[in-house]
């Protein structure tokens, strides 16, 4: 490894980062590459200002009274954190970084089908993004993300409508990346590059895309109708206006559950790759894991109401979405044990990718698993609302969704910058952010168990211990998230040269493009003639 | 701090033990499986782990007996969790006959609850054990949640409509109740106490402290201050004896059951559905007459239905 002293020798090339500089060169690119740096800096920006919320909120939880916080600024801040975490920051991380950045890559293609409407989607991103922050700067939203009537739309005081638009224009910003890269992936493929010759990848973001385009209209209709009701009251889900309440509900978990599947699948597709390629193996059951990213995206369309088997739902409604609720965890177990068995008789190696790699399928498993029994009726009826169901959707989005999208920035790193990152510090922060958040969540599963409520600044005592375990837990979790900041910042500047396949990777993007790419990608349009994860 | 280290919540209902043993049954597959994968993965790692750069593992497409194994196998576990939660949940949803009924307000920040016999209580309910309770239960404003963890029973308290639950104690004792759907500013404030009391003990409770009217004697003087009997009383509205819980026939040709759900919708929406045989003069009361009130009305036209008038 290059010492930090000897600036590394660069041989000089024309590269998409520097074939044209200034800030006009960026924030009027259609270079899907660029955009997909300028979607990684918002993000990171949105990650941070979400992850700040849940510091506070931990520290007001070390002891029972709250007496960091007032009730009322505790409630603007996990409405913040869960608003900002889920629509600003997981929902785009890995589609409109990873996925902009390596969809033409993958396929062989020049750019996405609509370079120009790319770039608008990011404004139009940036655009629903200042709306909420000015909702949370001009004194905050005090709702929860869930939004749910009549408190969103008669009781509030917060800026309900303001952060409700946010959602609505950043979910225009979704539909347009979902949309380009269904053209991109149906049209764009290179010579040769057959349905199922793909990599995992890409299947994973066409599902997910599949779901941008089929759930996010509908929650831009329900916050649409919501601001109506709030600033004109209309009566559509207040009672004392002639609505109905659960209404809401079933609109807003119509989109929400196939939105949590949005989080989850493309870290899956990562995954997907991660594994073969530090395995030196082929995939394990390829059309199996593929077909399971379908049937997931399809299913999680009909399961929404397992988020309301206590608001009133009819007993028939909760047996039908109970049952349904199991189906959906028989693709995600398929896809486990297909990744472990591609381990099966390969030759392992373990660079900081394939660790984050490996932590996503434990606590993923573990998240999914804990999801069995909220699917189940008569244990939901006891842990829904408590902080069970808190440590259940941390596993997935965090111990799942965020390890893999950290995976895949770690593993295409070398290809978006050019540069290496120091391996050991990597492969230390991805020890430091599994202890770290299994100390964080565990204890929240033992919680919820013993009846804590979720969104309760105040708590009774006797559940103070796991609490303290839980906010020391961050306090290592916060830490484990700084280190790749840092040292992934400093290799863009002082890394040593990656060379265009550090890792030995099959796939168009490490054998074809150098790294950085040209910003054509390709010198000459690659064929294809073999099959994804030709390895050995 | 310590307070005891409890890995389970108290067990004081007659549903909690069948709801623990699914509980455990569920923790026991998730070990199983998040130890399989864990112990393969370790296994995996070490014995196949890269010895040399130039290592050329063998190529395996896949095997379709095991997928169709790890398939087949965790959708059977699955069915049977589906089989026995839902199973449980029917049973645990469905109030015995001879449940006692106690009515729950939930409003911003508190709880409300009713006795039929009069005593009212706020964010305490007094119950007495080994007896099956009925909550009947609503909301003046957002949605709250009535969640007893000890009894492993919760419930969404919805505005514009009842819900019910029930449980029946197994041992005395004070158990904490919380709100758990968030309710806005205060909602961790909105807890209390289930104190479950011996027969004895209940009988003294409820006789004993400020002498209350019971909440038919509280409804039969709305019925008076609200003008009802000026309709009701006279002919020009239907009377309300032997009304409740009997069927009702509308001017549209159908027939309802006077249930507290049809009620509350004649007093609050009297126009949603008219009696056949009456014209819709009723004014609506919406706005005029409280949640608490409402269920003291139906408590009142309840009590003049007698065990000959059931149709
Ligand atoms: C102006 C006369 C009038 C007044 C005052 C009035 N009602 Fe009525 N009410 C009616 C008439 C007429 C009907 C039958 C037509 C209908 O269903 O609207 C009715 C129907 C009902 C029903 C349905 C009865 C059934 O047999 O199905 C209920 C319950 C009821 N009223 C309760 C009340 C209560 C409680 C009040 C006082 C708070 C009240 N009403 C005041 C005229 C009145
Ligand atoms: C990184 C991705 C993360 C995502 C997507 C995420 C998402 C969410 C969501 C959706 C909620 C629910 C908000 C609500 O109830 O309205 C939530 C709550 C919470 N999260 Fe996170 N979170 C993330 C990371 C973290 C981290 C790292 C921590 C701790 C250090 C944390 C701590 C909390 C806490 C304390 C709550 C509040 C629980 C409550 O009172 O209901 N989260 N999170
Ligand atoms: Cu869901
Ligand atoms: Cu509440």
């Amino acid at each position: 490894m290059a010492t930090a002293a000897l600036e590394p020798q660069v041989e000089f090339r024309t590269h998409y980062l520097n074939h044209a500089y200034g800030i006009k060169s960026w924030l009027l690119t259609t270079d899907h590459k660029r955009i997909a740096l300028l979607y990684l800096a918002s993000v990171t920006f949105f990650f941070f200002v979400g992850g700040a919320a849940a510091v506070l909120m931990r520290l007001n939880l070390l002891e029972p009274t709250g007496s960091l916080l007032e009730p009322a600024t505790y409630n603007k801040l996990f409405s913040m954190h869960g608003i900002v975490m889920i629509f600003f920051f997981l929902a785009p991380a890995v589609p409109a970084v990873l996925g902009n950045f390596l969809i033409p890559l993958m396929i062989g293609a020049r750019d996405v089908a609509f370079p120009r409407l790319n770039l608008l989607s990011w404004y139009i991103f940036m655009l629903g993004g200042a709306i909420l922050m000015y909702a949370v700067i001009a004194g905050g939203v005090d709702t929860g993300w869930t939004f749910y009537t009549p408190l969103s739309t008669s009781y509030a005081t917060g800026n309900v409508v303001a952060a409700a638009m946010g959602v609505f224009v950043s979910g225009f910003s979704s539909i347009l990346t979902g949309l380009n890269f269904i053209v991109t992936i149906h049209k764009m493929r290179a010579p040769g590059l057959t349905w199922f010759r793909l990599p995992l990848f890409i299947w994973s973001m066409y599902a997910t895309s599949c779901i941008f385009i089929l759930a996010m209209p509908v929650i831009a209709i329900t916050m649409v109708l919501l601001a109506l009701e709030r600033l004109f009251h209309v009566g559509i889900f207040d009672p004392s206006l002639g609505g109905d309440p659960i209404l809401f509900q079933h609109l807003f978990w119509f989109f929400g559950h196939p939105e949590v599947y949005v989080l989850i699948l493309p870290s899956m597709g990562v995954i997907s790759e991660l594994v073969p390629c530090f395995s030196k193996k082929r995939i394990f059951g390829y059309s199996f894991v593929a077909f399971s990213s379908v049937a997931i995206a399809a299913i999680s369309f009909l399961v929404w109401g397992h988020h309301m088997f206590v608001s009133g739902q009819s007993v028939y409604a909760g047996l039908v979405f109970s049952a349904l609720s199991f189906a959906v965890a028989i693709p995600s177990a398929i896809k486990v044990f297909n990744w472990t068995a591609t381990m099966y008789k390969g030759s392992v190696s373990y660079s900081a990718p394939m660790l984050y790699a490996i932590g996503f399928i434990g606590l993923f498993t573990m998240g999914g698993l804990t999801g069995l029994f909220l699917a189940s009726l008569a244990t939901d009826v006891h842990l829904h609302d408590t902080y069970f169901v808190i440590a259940h959707f941390h596993y997935i989005m965090v111990g799942g969704a965020v390890m893999g999208y950290l995976g895949g920035i770690h593993f295409w790193w070398p290809k978006m910058t050019g540069r290496l990152y120091p391996d050991g510090w990597a492969r230390f922060a991805a020890g430091v952010i599994f202890v770290g958040f299994n100390l964080t969540f565990f204890p929240q599963y033992v919680l919820g168990y013993l009846g804590m409520p979720r969104r309760y600044p105040v708590y009774p005592p006797e559940f103070q211990v796991l609490n303290v375990m839980s906010t020391a837990g961050a306090s290592i979790l916060g830490i484990g998230y700084l280190i790749p900041l840092v040292y992934l910042i400093w290799s863009m500047r002082y890394g040593p040269p990656a060379g265009q396949n550090p890792w030995g990777a099959k796939g168009l993007e490490w054998e074809k493009a150098l790294s950085p790419p040209p910003p054509e990608n390709f010198e000459e349009t690659p064929v294809v003639t073999e099959e994804a994860y030709n390895y050995g | 701090m310590w307070h005891g280290f409890p890995l389970r919540p108290d067990q004081i209902s007659t549903i909690a033990q069948g709801v623990d043993h699914l509980y455990y049954f569920l923790t026991a597959v998730d070990l199983f499986f998040t130890a399989g994968i864990f112990l393969t993965i370790f296994y995996f790692a070490i014995r196949y782990r890269r010895r040399s750069e130039d290592e050329q593992p063998p190529r395996i497409e896949g095997n379709l007996a095991l997928e169709i194994t790890w398939s087949v196998v965790p959708a059977l576990l699955c069915g049977v969790m589906f089989v026995w939660g839902s199973s449980l949940y029917i049973r645990n949803s469905r109030p015995p006959e001879a449940a006692t009924e106690i009515f729950v307000i939930g409003k911003q920040w508190m709880w409300h609850l009713q006795h039929p016999e009069g005593p009212r209580e706020i964010n305490e309910l007094h119950v007495p054990v080994g007896r099956p309770i009925k909550l009947t239960m609503t909301s003046e404003d957002v949605i709250h949640d009535f969640f007893v963890p000890a009894f492993r029973v919760k419930k969404d308290v919805v505005p514009g409509r009842y819900s019910t639950i029930w449980f029946q104690a197994t041992k005395t004792g004070r158990y904490r109740f919380f709100c758990a759907q968030y309710c806005g500013t205060f909602h961790s404030h909105m807890t209390g106490w289930v104190e479950v009391m011996t027969p004895e003990e209940y009988e003294h409770w409820l006789s004993g402290g400020v002498k209350t009217e019971s909440m038919a004697a509280a409804g039969a003087a709305l019925y008076q201050q609200f003008g009802c009997v000026t309709c009701h009383g006279t002919g020009k509205g239907p009377p309300f004896t032997n009304l409740y819980g009997n069927p009702v026939k509308l001017d549209n040709g159908q027939t309802v059951v006077a249930d507290d759900a049809y009620l509350r919708e004649s007093i609050l929406d009297p126009s949603a559905k008219i009696v056949a045989g009456y014209s819709p003069i009723m004014p609506t009361f919406r706005g005029q007459i409280s949640e608490e009130q409402i269920l003291q009305i139906i408590a009142y036209i309840k009590s003049l239905s007698t065990a000959e008038g059931k149709k």
